[in-house]
């Protein structure tokens, strides 16, 4: 296993430098430069000039690629030239505040949704089951800012519990974002609850019926037994990259989310150096995204074939 | 009546349909069964029988319901025990071995590990006792290492392996009543044969009940003492089980034993026609429209359940005096037929020295230029005649389907040739010209899964035809189809039908109509028979001689049931661990002097004859791969010469003139011919013998020397 893991890692970082490339040559594609972004329409042409001989804009192209991505192997994403500062700084403190957000609404929403789904599954189609499925539905087809919309009027404006939007800095301590996240987490559960609930409570069903959990039903053995032993390990082995995925994407920061409760986190921030024509933060956030997929998924295979004892002891190809 | 362990009275079952309509999978099911007996429960798909092993156990499908009657185990109505009751009797007292033991053990969990649970909620043992008695199961069904095999997942042993501890759960208990759901079906026969015995051994011990659940007359018959015979949700016979065999009184029974092609006569046997109603739809006795008996009576009356007088043999059936009347073993000798087909000189198909291996090299292995593992199938050199039924034979892992879907293009083979006429069919099927795809065609063993459900039959003719005949306009094509339906004796109005409006037989006929479709010279058949009902499956045999004889058809057979392949093939092909043991026309293989692999197969066949006792040559114990040097068999052969069998391949020997009949083995033909004649195989040269013919079984030694695969060996195969 030791050797698979060790080729899923080799895979993973040609995956990564590939991406790179992608994402290199895809600002490069762009009209303009980073030159023309931060002059803006009035500049001259010398100083433009100046301005690239200084950045070394007028390199050649796999020559700023292996500078850049020589950096970012040092843990260098190059210098934003809007904000005049290093990408990594920018970057610093809002990717602490999403990992926060995405931590505490994958503690609340995973187990939820795991729990609803079992619930669901074990109580096909009876009351329970119709609510929790209709209800998770409805909350994944309302768009993200609409939730959040409604939530901002009744608990913030209503009821005036939590702030509607987030007006402290980036970098206050964590306890001082805490009460600027509950309505955030309730909106990315809502969202995200109805995938891995939808997709435990279709394995729960099929696990229920199957040969082996008929057979422990004959064999006598008690009925929660049944759930939590025999039905439960194996209903929860294909929710695995499903839950690595959304961990995923409640990492990469949840642009929209962040930008209606104006949270100060990495997708808020993209989509200012995106507006900014702020090349190196945009690739550097794109690199960061890129490399959370890739390691989740590598996790979520490795931890699938951790738990499957079939593809445990499946050896060669 | 009360020193019965199970009294079932009057039971009715059935399920209402989405439209409210009534659906009877039982009806007014009487049967009783004392302790220490084994009852065969026998029938054809969609009887009932497996309802009724589940309602012994107070198991209902979700959706069934006991409309009336009752069943009583031990002094218990299993259907008026609450839920804590029942998981109190159930696997205590009463104990269900399923049909697929590989899907009945969670996967997640060690083989330990659930036996344990068993024992510990129904033997009252915890600890190390509990444990102990674990190790002990597991070595009372006969698994080699029980403490190493307890650690397993259910996916690390073989599906006989996986039986055993299914039995050993079942057996945690020892409950006073077995009930056993097909579980030899999907076996090799040598498997089936070792667990058929551990069967009888176990209730030899441990007096245990037994129901045993099969489609399979010789499966019965080797194992009850009593037989209940169902048919469309009713009993129709019930009694002891040389009677049964012997002289069966109703017509269902002689018709079923009739249409079981045997070793002992040559040819196809007569198939039953129609196919059985669904429970409780006629009015009289479900049976009629396929009796040759039938009067007016049975057609408005339904037949009583009652007993010859004076017997413990009872029949449902207005005529069965008339039908004792008729000589049964005069009869049996009578509906077996041959076709008479020629062969020709001309040479269809010639593989020489043909090479198949699953393994791809990956880009890594490339660089590192890794030799590649011994290859699945190797050294394969057969020619096949036009006109000829040439059967490939051989437990599950002997590469008959390889090198079948090799000859079909499926897969490439490693090395070697196979000609085709002057085409080299070494290469897979789209790098051929369609001309030669079309000659070759392939016809899958589940019907079910080889058409698309969402096509109609004219839509799965139609595609064969339009890629090649394509000057065929949609009339002309619609005509050919009418046509095709009719030669494998399907009416025309099927073409509109999909293919879950037919039965297994029907489907397969449609399957055999497509590939047929192509006017193809060379057909390949891979257990064409084997997922169809028995009554069936003697008319799928006819209808492919039939076909055959028309255009002259080469037919390359696959299957595990050498009554079968007997009844159709010309020549055998013997395989074993991809390699070719023995090959020689059908007469030739099904007598002395038989290679040691062909001979453990003849003898583990089970006849539909309680008196035929199986011979057991080698262990069941599954090889993952083949041995890289010597004879394929080397590891389970009974006469093993050691070193030589190990380290040199050995040589061809032609025990006949003609040279037809070739045995690779390094036993000398003489010895061979000594060796075989010991062993009793006295049923396959037609001398039934009737003291039971229970020669000592032959220990083999291999069977201690075979060590545990290791689960690092497995996934070799694939």
């Amino acid at each position: 296993m030791v050797a698979l893991i060790g080729r899923r890692l080799i895979l993973a970082l040609i995956t990564l430098i590939l991406i790179s490339l992608i994402v290199f040559l895809g600002v490069e594609a762009l009209p303009g430069d980073t030159a023309t972004a931060y002059l803006g329409q009035m500049a001259t042409d010398e100083s433009l000039e100046s301005l690239r001989e200084e950045f070394g804009l007028n390199d050649p192209l796999h020559e700023r690629y292996l500078n850049w991505f020589g950096g970012i192997l040092r843990g260098d994403l190059g210098e934003s030239m809007v904000k005049r500062k290093p990408v990594v700084e920018l970057i610093g403190n809002r990717f602490r505040n999403t990992v926060v957000l995405a931590t505490a609404a994958a503690l609340v929403g995973i187990p939820l949704a795991i729990v609803l789904g079992v619930i669901a599954g074990l109580m096909r189609d009876k009351w329970p089951d119709v609510f929790v499925s209709t209800t998770s539905i409805v909350g994944m087809t309302l768009p993200g800012f609409v939730t959040a919309t409604i939530l901002i009027y009744v608990f913030a404006i209503r009821l005036e519990w939590f702030p509607a939007i987030t007006l402290v800095p980036s970098d206050v301590p964590v306890i001082e974002l805490l009460p600027n996240i509950v309505l955030p987490i309730i909106t990315l559960t809502l969202i995200m609850v109805a995938h891995i609930l939808r997709l435990v409570r279709t394995n729960m069903i099929d696990v229920m019926v199957s040969d082996y959990v008929q057979m422990a039903r004959l064999k006598g053995v008690p009925y929660w037994d049944i759930v939590f032993k025999h039905a439960l390990p194996n209903a929860m082995l294909p929710t695995i990259n499903v839950v690595a995925l959304t961990l995923a994407w409640l990492l990469g920061g949840v642009a929209i989310i962040e930008t209606v409760f104006n949270y100060p986190g990495i997708g808020k921030l993209m989509i200012a150096g995106i507006t900014d024509r702020d090349f190196a933060l945009v690739q550097g956030i794109a690199i960061i995204l890129a490399a959370i997929y890739i390691a989740l998924n590598l996790v979520a295979d490795v931890l699938s074939m951790i738990l499957n004892p079939k593809l445990r002891t499946a050896r060669g190809h | 009546m009360n020193d019965c362990l199970v009294d079932i009275n009057d039971l009715t079952i059935g399920y209402y349909t989405q439209h409210k309509k009534l659906v009877l999978v039982l009806q007014k099911v009487n049967l009783q069964i004392k302790p220490g007996e084994t009852l065969g429960l026998v029938g054809e798909s969609g009887c009932g029988k497996s309802t009724l092993g589940q309602a012994m156990m107070g198991y209902l499908r979700t959706g069934s319901q006991v409309l009336g009657g009752s069943i009583v185990f031990a002094d218990h109505d299993m259907f008026a025990l609450t839920n804590k009751q029942l998981e109190s009797i159930r696997g205590r007292q009463i104990a269900l071995i399923p049909q697929n033991a590989g899907d009945s053990l969670t996967p997640t969990l060690r083989v330990g590990k659930q036996i344990l649970e068993a024992i510990e909620l129904n033997a009252n043992l915890s600890g190390a006792d509990a444990k102990d008695r674990m190790v002990e199961l597991l070595g009372q069904v006969r698994l080699p290492h029980p403490e190493v095999m307890a650690e397993r997942y259910p996916h690390e042993l073989s599906g006989g392996q996986q039986q055993r501890a299914v039995i050993a759960m079942a057996l945690a208990a020892e409950p006073e009543m077995l009930i056993l759901d097909e579980p030899t079906t999907g076996l090799d026969v040598t498997t089936q044969a070792h667990i058929l015995n551990l069967l009888r051994d176990i209730v030899l011990e441990t007096g245990t009940a037994m129901m045993y659940i099969s489609h399979d007359l010789g499966v019965i018959a080797r194992v009850s003492d009593r037989v209940a015979l169902m048919y469309a949700g009713e009993i129709v016979e019930d009694t002891d089980v040389s009677e049964m065999f012997a002289s069966p009184a109703h017509p269902y029974a002689r018709g079923l034993l009739e249409s079981i092609p045997r070793l002992t006569l040559s040819g196809i046997p007569n198939s039953m026609p129609g196919q059985p109603p669904i429970p409780g739809t006629l009015p009289g006795c479900s049976f009629t429209p396929r009796c040759s008996f039938a009067s007016d009576l049975c057609t408005n009356q339904p037949p009583d359940f009652d007993s010859i007088p004076g017997t413990r043999h009872f029949v449902r059936c207005h005529n069965w005096k008339e039908v004792l009347a008729t000589d049964f073993s005069q009869e049996l000798q009578q509906v077996f037929h041959t076709f008479k087909h020629t062969t020709e000189d001309e040479t269809a198909l010639e593989l020489s020295d043909v090479d198949i291996s699953y393994y791809r090299p990956g880009i890594m292995d490339r660089i590192q230029s890794k030799p590649q593992p011994t290859p699945t199938v190797s050294g394969i050199t057969i020619s096949v005649k036009r006109g000829e039924t040439l059967a490939l034979v051989g437990e599950s892992g002997s590469g008959k389907t390889t090198i079948v879907r090799t000859i079909a293009g499926l897969l490439p083979a490693r090395n070697g040739t196979i000609k085709f006429e002057d085409f080299d069919l070494s290469v897979e099927v789209d790098r051929r010209p369609m001309e030669v795809s079309k000659e070759i065609q392939l016809v899958f063993q589940n019907p079910d899964a080889s058409l698309n459900p969402r096509h109609t039959v004219a839509e799965i003719l139609d595609q064969p035809l339009k890629l090649y005949f394509p000057h065929l306009n949609r009339d002309e094509r619609r005509e050919r189809q009418v046509e095709l339906l009719e030669r494998v004796r399907l009416d025309g109005r099927y073409r509109l039908r999909y293919p879950g409006q037919l039965s297994g037989g029907e489907k397969q006929r449609v399957a055999i109509a497509r590939a047929f479709a192509a006017d193809p010279d060379v057909v390949l058949c891979d257990e064409v028979t084997s997922a169809l009902d028995v009554s069936v499956q003697a008319a799928v045999l006819d209808l492919l001689a039939d076909l055959q004889h028309e255009r002259n058809t080469t037919y390359i057979f696959i299957a595990h049931d050498l009554a079968v392949v007997k009844a159709i093939a010309d020549r055998v092909v013997v395989l074993y661990q991809g390699r070719l043991c023995e090959v020689g026309a059908v007469d030739e293989i099904y007598s002395p002097p038989f290679h040691p692999y062909t001979e453990t197969l003849l003898g583990a066949i089970l006849v539909p004859d309680p008196n035929h006792e199986p011979q057991l040559l080698a262990s069941d114990t599954p090889e993952l791969a083949p041995p890289a040097k010597g004879c394929s068999f080397q590891r389970r052969c009974p006469y093993s010469l050691g070193e030589l069998c190990e380290q040199e391949t050995p040589p061809w020997q032609y025990p006949a003139e003609s040279g037809g009949h070739k045995i690779r083995c390094h036993i000398p033909i003489e010895e061979l011919s000594e060796l075989t004649r010991d062993v009793g195989l006295d049923h396959i040269n037609g001398n039934n013998a009737v003291d039971g013919s229970s020669q000592v079984i032959v220990q083999t030694k291999s069977n201690v020397e075979i060590p545990v695969s290791e689960p690092e060996k497995r996934g070799g195969l694939p």
